[in-house]
């Protein structure tokens, strides 16, 4: 039985990005770790979001074009001249 | 003359390259550039009609950081001035290309439309008399799932998809903060938006994300095949 006090799975879902953030409550994060203490599909979600942030951060390997650099440094030797 | 100093990432080097820019120094300009050159033509591609008038606005933005650098006060750091000259350029270009989107109605945080983060079907009826709003079955778990895996050329291209359909503002946030790294007080100078909202476009951004990572793990689950 669900009392008022405990979160769903739905209501929880929503909260993953603050709780990850650190700006939930003290009191909405005691709720969010009691529901997770008990739900197993919560915590697969979690960390399924977990595992999504972690593949963002190495997406970034793309380098700058040498034809864009080249072109930006000669902007930079012509305000060189100028200035 | 011109060697990075090791392990100088912080106020320091700031100072540093802003000297060196001061003093002509091109090393330093083609480190900015290969720092922030891609991440700027991202973030301007979210304002203006094309790459090419993205590379357009982006070197508009080193011209605009030349020519100020001699009044750059170092009130906010190096990086959120460079970005935040890159979005003015791209408002203004973008306004005169008037794409169809207004920026206020862009970034209004009033005007986000609710959208779940999973399909609302996932969920037992709030009337179910043991577990409202519970999982109708559990989401699949990704522990089997190898990181090189995640890493893999096809999965990239696959999530780089998933972004490139995002509106425009959770591209935005999503871009800084979770691919390139930024801390939200950062996105939220640059973008000119308050940390709630920031948080909204975050969790949505993500949400869409990791429902198309599961769309594809799930269409081609490394149980079905032993290899
Ligand atoms: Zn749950």
């Amino acid at each position: 039985m669900t009392t008022a006090n405990e979160l769903t799975c739905q209501e929880l879902i929503e909260l993953v990005t603050e709780y990850l953030e650190g700006t939930l409550s003290p009191t909405e994060r005691a709720r969010f770790d009691a529901h997770l203490g008990t739900c197993a599909g919560c915590r697969t979600w979690l960390e399924q979001m977990r595992r999504t942030i972690r593949t963002l951060g190495k997406l970034t390997e793309e380098s700058i074009p040498p034809e864009s650099k080249q072109e930006l440094l000669q902007l930079f030797r012509n305000w060189k001249k100028v200035s | 003359m011109s060697t990075i100093p090791a392990q100088a990432k912080t106020a320091t080097e700031e100072q540093w390259l802003i000297e060196s820019l001061r003093n002509g120094d091109e090393a330093a300009f083609a480190l900015l550039l290969e720092r922030y050159q891609v991440a700027l033509t991202r973030l301007a591609r979210m304002y203006v009609s094309s790459r090419e008038v993205a590379e357009e606005v982006a070197q508009e933005t080193w011209l605009g950081v030349l020519q100020g650098l001699d009044r750059f006060e170092g009130r906010s750091s190096l990086k959120t001035w460079i970005f935040t000259i890159l979005i003015n350029c791209a408002k203004t270009r973008g306004q005169r290309e008037s794409r169809s989107i207004p920026f206020s109605a862009m970034w209004n945080g009033d005007a986000e439309p609710y959208e779940p983060a999973a399909d609302p079907e996932r969920f037992l009826p709030p009337d179910h008399p043991e577990t409202p709003r519970h999982w109708v079955s559990f989401p699949n778990n990704w522990d089997t799932i190898p990181e090189e895996y995640l890493l893999a050329q096809e999965t990239r291209a696959y999530i780089e998809d998933a972004i490139e359909t995002l509106a425009p503002n959770q591209r935005a946030v999503i871009t800084l903060r979770d691919v390139e790294g930024w801390t939200s007080s950062e996105v939220c100078n640059v973008l000119g938006i308050s940390e709630t909202h920031q948080r909204v476009l975050l969790h949505r951004a993500r949400s869409k994300v990791r429902r198309a990572l599961e769309k594809y793990f799930d269409g081609k689950r490394p149980s079905a095949r032993t290899t």
